[in-house]
């Protein structure tokens, strides 16, 4: 395995060059970035040439940067009451502005290779427009059509040539996009049976959100790079 | 003569042969589709936001919900994630019993499968057959985790408790003869894996019943031969794996090509189709049933000869037991903050696949330090598949979807997440 993902990266840099810049990554997996102009012309060369030959389309999925890296629960100082759970709600960001960070929305992309039984990871970010929007790869991977109505779905990326680009997996005359970090787990609206009406009637929501455990990051050195043992696999 | 008018039809969501929860839009031509547009999200739950803001252990209930007929392979594919970014290693009895529970999970997908397959397309006789087998497999999922088919039962670190010393037995029951009792119990006196082992010497015979109903039937061969044909190059296209793919003729299993746990130290064939019909399909996985047994029952054999632990003894990550618990103030501290806070993983990402019964189930997570994945992202074998469909109904009889339905082995808690 070791040597595979080595002769890959070799191949990568003498073909790409400056276009790839592989992301130092974690368990031995190749993760590369590349800007959004040059994925079809490296997508299509890492299907159809030789040297790579990714046939195969493994998954597409959308990821949003938002509130990377941030915690919920800060536990500088003890209170003279007690220690209660310091949950900070943070005010919603709503994304109507015309522009978003140029490192929010990522496209990623899973490429296997059958031939020489090699896996690939594919960021692409998608830059500041608003929205979001990538070329399409149906064209070359036919298998990405319903992964990339996904992500559309679910994160309100477009995919530019996409033949049929619609919701997927939320209902019929869903708003907004539920997997963006600014969107609440317990969504907008709700729905109820109103008897005078006689139909199904949609409401905004009356459940307060709430955090069982909060999200914390803890500095462990145990993790730290020059105190592990590096293994192959 | 009137003039017949192609014609747009519903199908679904709520109809047997679906599956589920499946909507078809078809267009039909007389009885020939035109052209299938599946609707699905109809069991969407947001299993990944929901992973998103629950410590990374509170999330392995819902991977079992995920494909609810083979719950244990997805648990796998989480907990390897999550091990493959902390970089823990798992005691080997552990991978042994996930390989074993993998392979059980296996026959039981595969069982679900050809029953359900079967009732579709006119063999009522094979789901009885078929829930017959599953019964003891259930059994065993329920004496090793408690529950019959919701597990939880692998852990990052290994898997939850080792393998009970003994079986359930069935109870006295005024409709049951002492006699029927005794025999029915009769396989239950040992320890589980003596259980797993009487099961395996049975097994290859039911498998042969199954063969003796279906393989050579004239009704089934024109309901699957012919049908649905993928060529090996649209198969990788469309993003086939599992026996999809390998009904196609490409002999590409992660087990073999990107052994993970003990899998490069069993021994097993993968079985390969040759025309990409259905009917393919359906012999490599009654094939794939048959190497499933054949690892079950190296694995019965190696646990018997090597106990020992199955949980890492790292306890910042694996829970202390409870007797430590009780005088070690370090284990109680260990316990209090697992149960509570979770355990932080490094920053980083991983996408780790296994061969799930249906095809490369894989997860990857992005973790940004936390306690909580930033990111969870599910690639369920039967979403690509089920892509698939419009391509491979079009031209074929209204008949026939359901036949394709089948064979994509389609279970909607997986596609729509």
């Amino acid at each position: 395995m070791t040597d595979r993902i080595d002769t890959l990266v070799s191949k990568i840099d003498a073909r790409f060059g400056e276009k790839m810049n592989r992301v130092a990554s974690t368990c031995r997996e190749l993760t590369y970035e590349l800007d959004k102009d040059d994925l079809i012309k490296v997508a299509t060369a890492l299907r159809n040439e030789a040297d790579f030959g990714f046939e195969m389309l493994i998954d597409v999925c959308g990821v949003d940067y938002l509130s990377y890296g941030s915690d919920e629960w800060v536990t500088n100082s003890a209170s003279g009451t007690g220690f209660s759970r310091g949950v900070e709600r943070k005010p919603v960001i709503l994304d109507e502005a015309d522009e978003f960070d140029p490192r929010r929305f990522a496209v990623v992309y899973h490429l296997l290779s059958i031939q020489n039984n090699v896996r690939l990871r594919l960021r692409v970010f998608t830059g500041t427009a608003n929205p979001p929007i990538v070329k399409s790869v149906v064209d070359i991977w036919n298998g990405a059509n319903w992964f990339e109505r996904e992500a559309f779905d679910l994160y309100g990326i477009l995919f530019d040539g996409h033949p049929d680009l619609r919701r997927i997996l939320t209902d019929y005359g869903f708003i907004g996009h539920p997997f963006r970090k600014d969107f609440p787990v317990m969504g907008n609206v709700e729905v109820s049976y109103d008897s005078d009406d006689g139909r199904v009637v949609y409401k905004p929501v009356s459940i307060e959100p709430r955090t069982l455990v909060p999200r914390v990051i803890r500095d462990d050195n145990r993790y730290s790079a020059d105190l592990k043992d590096v293994k192959d696999g | 003569m009137a003039e017949i008018q192609s014609y747009t039809m519903n199908f679904g969501p709520q109809h047997p042969a679906a599956h589920g929860v499946l909507r078809l839009v078809l267009e039909i031509e007389g009885e020939t589709i035109q052209k299938a547009d599946p609707h699905v999200g109809l069991l969407h739950r947001a299993t990944e936001k929901l992973a998103e803001t629950k410590p990374f252990n509170q999330s392995i209930g819902y991977m079992d919900r995920l494909d609810y007929v083979s719950m244990m392979c997805n648990e796998h594919g989480y907990v390897m994630a999550i091990e493959k970014l902390l970089g823990i290693e798992v005691p080997t009895r552990a991978q042994y019993i996930r390989v074993m529970f993998d392979e059980i999970t296996r026959i039981l997908n595969h069982l679900m499968w050809l029953g359900a397959h079967g009732l579709d397309i006119g063999a009522m006789t094979m789901f009885l057959y078929c829930f017959r087998e599953r019964e003891d497999l259930m059994d065993c999922y329920e004496a090793v985790s408690g529950t019959r088919m919701h597990a939880t039962y692998y852990r990052p670190g290994g898997v939850y408790r080792d393998l009970p010393d003994s079986m359930p037995k069935y109870a006295e029951s005024k409709y049951r003869s002492k006699k029927v009792l005794d025999r029915m119990n009769s396989v239950r006196e040992g320890s589980m894996l003596d259980f797993i082992e009487d099961f395996t010497n049975r097994f290859p015979a039911c498998v042969d019943e199954y063969e003796t109903l279906l393989t050579d039937n004239r009704i089934w061969k024109q309901r699957t031969v012919n049908i649905a044909v993928v060529s090996p190059e649209r198969a990788m296209q469309l993003g086939f794996t599992g026996p999809m793919l390998r009904g196609s003729g490409v002999e590409w299993d992660l087990r073999k090509k990107q052994p993970y746990d003990v899998y490069d130290r069993v021994d097993f064939d993968i079985p390969v189709g040759v025309n990409g019909d259905c009917y393919d399909r359906y012999l490599v996985r009654v094939e794939e049933m048959r190497q499933s047994n054949r690892i079950i029952r190296q694995c019965v054999d190696w646990l018997r000869d090597n106990p020992g632990p199955v949980m890492a003894e790292d306890h910042k990550i694996t829970p202390p037991t409870r007797v430590e618990m009780k005088d070690d103030m370090e284990s109680l501290i260990h316990h209090f903050k697992l149960f509570t806070e979770g355990y932080c993983v490094p920053e980083g990402e991983a996408y780790a696949a296994i061969e799930h019964p249906k095809g490369e189930f894989g997860v990857y997570i992005v973790s940004d330090g936390a306690n909580k994945p930033y990111r969870v992202k599910i690639r369920a074998p039967g979403f690509a598949h089920l892509s698939a469909m419009p391509e491979m109904v079009e031209g074929h009889m209204l008949a026939d979807v359901v036949a394709v339905i089948g064979t994509q082995d389609i279970v909607f808690g997986e596609v729509d997440r």
